[in-house]
This record gives structure tokens, C-alpha cells and sequence, in this order.
């Protein structure tokens, strides 16, 4: 199949019209402001919508309103763009419906950089807004995965009734990569019996809520979205290993660092250092059971967290699957600062000389 | 003509905005009868009088009274 | 024998949680009726609000969606540019769009949004319990000004009706109440104007219902009524605000 050289963002976009995109709502906040750009000239020539809303509080709502009519709806936005719109996934969960929300994350708090972060990792797999809620969390490390999983994430949404999210730094956004268009594997997906359309004839009225005053309900409705969740961890689970049959010293990082540690993985064996990448592709569902059975692996002496965040979040959840067989070691940076080929092969050279 | 207004009794709030609006000033609250909510239940106290105007209707903010006519 | 009136084929059966005396329903019923008259129950998409009316969405028989509190014009912008030939209203607060919801409905008003907005205005938090709201009058006591509401405290009561009004993308906006008979026939000619100026493709039409609070404002429901006349009404004018149709005439 022939490549084409696409930048991030654009190709987030046009991934998401192919994928059936009916409505995309969104608020211009760097370093995702391509994907806005590309959808009010593009969506409309494939008879979408493309609405520029006054606030990511708005853009949210509006994705709302239209996946509860029953459209493919989606919306992009960068961290603090991101936090604003906790509230409506939030409901969107709340209410199941299915939305696609794409974070091309920068560095925090506050306004923090507008360079590449991965701040947002709790607030992404921990639910984010009010309420215990999960949604399956996509981790491109390059613009081909980005395309894909944009594609997917429509599919996975409407499968479960949930909303999807795909994070990828902003690095993956802003840079230019050869791609190709591949069809994404079939689902059988439900109708969208349940969606307000109007009435048209219908012996009953759609109702579109998250609202249960009787605590009873509300415990039911919630044990009805857990069973969900379970169905999601059992079914959409991906990660990747690199190296690791033999590896002393497992790295594990996501999207842009997962990249850098690839290099730093290669230069290392070429020193005779066994190391090897554990890369999580979906932060939420975690590989939890398949990073416990390596930790288990006698040849595995350490692990390094890489992510650019300044203290770790990711690790927190290595260390949950890791249960202290090993030693876990961390490297990283916020602001927009990225680790270093440099760093990690010195990282791990030290994780494995402290447990030597 | 004649006239019949019911009220879907058991639902009404005793509110008392449908005896302001009666242009024969026959809708009344009836203090001799507690409903099921516990409010004394607005009533028709000379449905002879009734012109079948359903002002009382309109006004019901529950939707509780039915007007017919002859 | 014929049926003079009779509870709207727009509401559903449910029986309604307001206090006694609340407008909501007469509000709720005015809307309903217009929605079946217009032929336009069918098709209709409504959302509301957080609020004493969160549960409208029980009420009325057509299809309906609830929103995060004050986002209704948003989550109503997602339907209707989706749905362009569909009804689609909202019906909220003036918590809800005075004060939380003001960038979603100024908003949704100036992009001239094909929708229909009932706001029901009784000057008070009702389903928290009475606290202060935007429209609060100044000397009105609530529960978080317990002295009157002051100038200084909280500034002047907002008019939303006017302010939206100032909007181009806002074609029809008027100001109504319930409190009689003739005023409810004023208001349900007002909410079907709405609705036939939105189904024309015209533009953003807004009802402001001057509601009474009872429970909240501390009154019975008839002392509540002639309170809305002396008070509310005299700060917040009854009456057309704007329509676009008739400036062109």
C-alpha cells in the first residue's frame, strides 16, 4: 500500500472522517489545533458537522447532545482543554454514550508548556471527573498507531456505550510521519435504539440521563457500567514487548518515550546490556496480569519507568502489576522536556548495577 | 349547555390557583376531604353554574382537571 | 359531549414533584400543548436542565435529554446541527442559565442557534433550597442573603430576555408569565411563535416565564402570585423584547 506523509494532528482528523465521524466540536488550544483546523474544511465536505465552541465546557456538551441523538460524535483537546471537558465525560459515562476524545497532552499544571507531556495519565485512567469511571484509554507512539486507534476508538465507543479516549503527546500531534490508510477490523456493533432521535413513531420516549435519586438504582446503574468495564478489560487490552525473552532490565514508557527507549534498547545490546521495552497501548484497560508474569521472569533484575511527567504516574501503576518482585527505578521530565537516548542507556546502567 | 369538570383528585396539591381564575367563582377547595398527598383537594361547588370556559384546567399547574361539555 | 380541555398528549402520565403552586407545570404543559398543536411532538428533542425541572425529562412524552447544569444550549447545539429539520428545545432555570449555564446560552444566541429556549425565571435557587440566583431581586431574601439581597453585595438583578436580545442571531424574545389566564394565553402564543420561528430556520428564540417559588419565596401560592406581578414584573417587563419579523415589517 502506498505511504503518504501526514502530520499528527491532520491525520488524527481525516482518520476520524474515514472512521464514519459525524459531528466534531472543538476549541482551538495548542498543540492540537490542527485537528479543529482540518475538520471545519474537511467534515463538511463528507456532510459532517464542524462547530467551533465557545469553551472545551461547550465543545463537550455539544459532543453530548449529539452522540445522544445517536451520532458519531468526537472532540479533541490538550490538557488543560482536557481537564475542562472532565465534567461532560463525566456524564457521558454517566449517561453511556459513545464520544471519541482525542488528548494531544502538554505539559502541566496550570498552563504549564505548551510542549509534549504525559501529565495527564491519572486523570485519563482514573476517570478524570466525578463519579468511579473507567474509559479505554488508546496510547499511540507514532501517527500510523494514531490513525488506527482514532479509527477504532469510534467502533470501541459505540460497542460499549462508552466514551473513548485517545492520548498521544504532543509530540505525536505536531510531527510528520509516512502512514498508510488501513481498514480497521469489523465489530458487530448494537443499534442505537436507546438514542434520542424523536419519537417518529416510537410507543415510547428516549430518555437520555444520569440522574438516580434512589440510591438503590443508582448502586445497580453503576454495578451495570462496572460490568461494562470488566467486559473491556477482558476484550480491548493491548500492549507491546520488545526484547524482552532475555532482558535484565525491562523499560516501560508509552507513546514518545516508549520511541526514545527503543534507541536507547538498541545501543544497549549493542554493549551486550539486555534490555527490553514493555509499552502498555492501552493505559486503560493496564496489562497488569502480562507485566506481573514478566517480573516474574527470572532473567528480569529491574525495571525502569521513562515518562514525561516529573514524578511518575504510569509507575504507579507498574508498581501495582510489578507487586515488588523487582526493583522498579524511574526517569523523567515534565515541561517539555524529554528524556534522552543518553539518559536511559546511564538509567539503566545504574538500575542494574544497584541490583548486581 | 352543561358542563362536567373532573379532577384527577388524588393529585391535587390544594394549590388554590384554579379558585382564581373561575369567572363563576364555583371552584373550591374542599376542607372536608384530605387526599392521599394530605392536601384538602380543589372541587366544583355548583357545576351548574359552569360554563365549561376550563380556566380551572388551564391553570392546574398538575394537569389533574378534565373539562367537558353537553 | 366534548372535551373541552384535557391534560396534554405532550406530557406523560407521570405526576409531578413541584411544590404546590409552582409554575413549572403550567409551564410545562403550555409547551407540551404547543409541541402537539404544531405537530411537532413526534419530532421534537428536549433537554433540560439541572434544577427543580432536572425530572422534566419524566414529564414530557417526547424524546428528551438531560444536561450537566447550565450546558443545555450546548448539548442543544449538538442535536439540532445534527438533527436541522428536527424541534429541538431547552427548558431551564435561571440558576442554570443566568448564572452557570450564561457562556453556553450567549453563546448558543449569538451563533443564532435554531433552537427554542424556555427560561423559566423565579428569581431564586429552588431545588438547593433557596439560595441567591442572578435574578434574585434586589431587597429578596434567600437563603445566602438572609438580609436582602444588596447592590453592593451581589450587584443588580441580570435581564436575560435584553441582554440575548442584543444578539443578531437572536430573532424572537419575549417575556411572559402564567400568573392568569390571560397571561397564560399570552404565553402559550409566545412559546408557538417561538417554535414556528425556529421550524422557519429564523434563528435563536428565547421565552422568559416569570415563575413564582412558593416554598422558597416563603408565600402561599396566591401571595406568591400577586408578589410576581407587584415585584418581579416590575423589574423584569412582560412583553415582546425582540422580534426580528416584526423590525423587517
Amino acid at each position: 500500500m502506498q505511504k503518504e506523509l501526514w502530520k499528527g494532528n491532520e491525520a488524527i482528523a481525516e482518520a476520524a472522517i474515514r472512521a464514519g465521524c459525524d459531528c466534531f466540536f472543538g476549541y482551538p488550544i495548542t498543540p492540537q489545533s490542527e485537528v479543529p483546523e482540518y475538520m471545519s474544511v474537511h467534515l463538511p465536505e463528507h456532510g459532517g458537522v464542524f462547530v467551533q465552541s465557545e469553551s472545551e465546557v461547550a465543545a463537550i456538551n455539544m459532543v453530548y447532545g449529539a452522540a445522544a441523538s445517536g451520532m458519531r460524535a468526537m472532540t479533541s483537546s490538550s490538557s488543560p482543554g482536557i481537564s475542562l471537558k472532565q465534567e461532560g465525560i463525566s456524564y457521558l459515562v454517566g449517561s453511556e454514550l459513545p464520544a471519541v476524545i482525542v488528548n494531544c497532552m502538554r505539559g502541566g499544571p496550570g498552563l504549564g508548556t505548551i510542549q509534549p507531556g504525559q501529565g495527564d495519565y491519572y486523570q485519563a485512567t482514573r476517570g478524570g471527573g466525578n463519579g468511579d469511571y473507567r474509559t479505554v484509554v488508546l496510547s499511540p507512539s507514532n501517527v500510523q498507531e494514531a490513525v488506527d486507534f482514532v479509527q477504532e476508538a469510534f467502533d470501541i465507543a459505540d460497542q460499549y456505550r462508552n466514551p473513548v479516549m485517545v492520548v498521544c503527546d504532543g509530540l505525536i500531534g505536531q510531527m510528520m510521519e509516512p502512514i498508510e490508510w488501513h481498514p480497521v477490523p469489523k465489530r458487530d456493533l448494537p443499534p442505537k435504539d436507546w438514542a434520542t432521535t424523536g419519537r417518529k413513531g416510537r410507543d415510547h420516549h428516549n430518555i437520555i440521563n444520569s440522574l438516580y435519586m434512589d440510591p438503590e438504582v443508582c448502586d445497580q446503574h453503576n454495578a451495570n457500567l462496572a460490568k461494562k468495564y470488566a467486559l473491556m478489560e477482558q476484550n480491548e487490552l493491548r500492549w507491546e514487548e520488545k526484547e524482552c525473552g532475555d532482558a535484565e532490565v525491562v523499560i516501560t514508557a508509552y507513546g514518545t518515550p516508549a520511541r526514545i527507549a527503543l534507541t536507547a534498547i538498541e545501543a544497549l545490546r549493542a554493549e551486550g546490556i539486555k534490555a527490553g521495552l514493555f509499552r502498555p497501548i492501552t493505559l486503560w484497560p493496564f496489562p497488569e496480569k502480562a507485566l506481573h508474569e514478566l517480573a516474574g521472569k527470572t532473567h528480569v533484575k529491574a525495571f525502569l519507568d521513562v515518562e514525561m511527567s516529573s514524578m511518575g504516574q504510569m509507575i504507579d501503576d507498574v508498581r501495582l502489576a510489578v507487586e515488588g518482585q523487582k526493583p522498579i527505578r524511574f526517569l523523567g521530565h515534565a515541561g517539555g522536556v524529554m528524556p534522552t537516548v543518553e539518559e536511559i542507556i546511564e538509567s539503566v546502567k545504574k538500575a542494574l548495577k544497584e541490583v548486581q | 349547555m352543561s358542563a362536567k369538570v373532573t379532577f384527577n383528585s388524588d393529585r391535587c396539591k390544594g394549590c388554590e390557583l384554579c379558585t382564581t381564575v373561575c369567572p363563576k367563582h364555583i371552584v373550591a377547595i374542599d376542607t372536608t376531604v384530605i387526599n392521599r398527598k394530605g392536601y384538602h383537594p380543589a372541587t366544583v361547588t355548583d357545576i351548574s353554574q359552569c360554563i365549561a370556559c376550563a380556566s380551572c384546567a388551564k391553570i392546574c399547574p398538575d394537569s389533574i382537571i378534565t373539562v367537558e361539555k353537553f | 359531549m366534548a372535551i373541552v380541555y384535557e391534560k396534554s398528549k405532550g406530557l406523560t402520565d407521570a405526576e409531578l414533584h413541584y411544590c404546590p403552586g409552582c409554575h413549572h407545570g403550567i409551564i410545562h404543559k403550555l409547551v407540551a400543548e404547543s409541541l402537539v398543536e404544531l405537530g411537532l411532538l413526534d419530532e421534537a428533542i428536549g433537554v433540560c436542565p439541572v434544577g427543580c425541572s432536572v425530572f422534566a425529562f419524566n414529564y414530557f412524552s417526547c424524546d428528551m435529554q438531560e444536561a450537566a447544569h447550565g450546558r443545555a444550549p450546548a448539548v442543544a447545539t449538538g442535536i439540532k446541527r445534527t438533527h436541522p429539520t428536527q424541534a429541538v428545545f431547552t427548558y431551564q432555570g435561571d440558576g442554570d442559565l443566568a448564572s452557570i449555564g450564561a457562556a453556553e446560552i450567549v453563546h448558543a444566541a449569538m451563533r443564532g442557534e435554531k433552537f427554542t429556549t424556555i427560561f423559566v425565571n423565579n428569581a431564586i435557587y429552588g431545588m438547593t433550597g433557596g439560595q441567591m440566583a442572578p435574578t434574585t431581586l434586589i431587597g429578596q431574601r434567600a437563603t445566602t442573603c438572609q438580609s436582602g439581597r444588596t447592590v453592593e453585595q451581589a450587584g443588580m438583578p441580570i435581564r436575560m430576555a435584553e441582554l440575548l436580545s442584543t444578539l443578531d442571531g437572536c430573532v424572537y424574545a419575549e417575556r411572559v408569565c402564567v400568573t392568569d389566564i390571560a397571561n397564560i394565553n399570552k404565553a402559550k402564543r409566545a412559546i408557538k411563535k417561538a417554535f414556528e420561528k425556529q421550524m422557519n430556520r429564523e434563528g435563536f428564540t428565547f421565552i422568559e416565564v416569570l415563575s413564582t417559588c412558593p416554598t422558597n419565596w416563603g408565600m402561599t401560592p396566591l401571595k406568591a402570585n400577586a408578589w410576581l406581578k407587584e415585584n418581579m414584573a416590575a423589574y423584569y417587563p412582560l412583553g415582546v423584547i425582540k422580534d426580528s419579523s416584526a423590525e423587517v415589517k
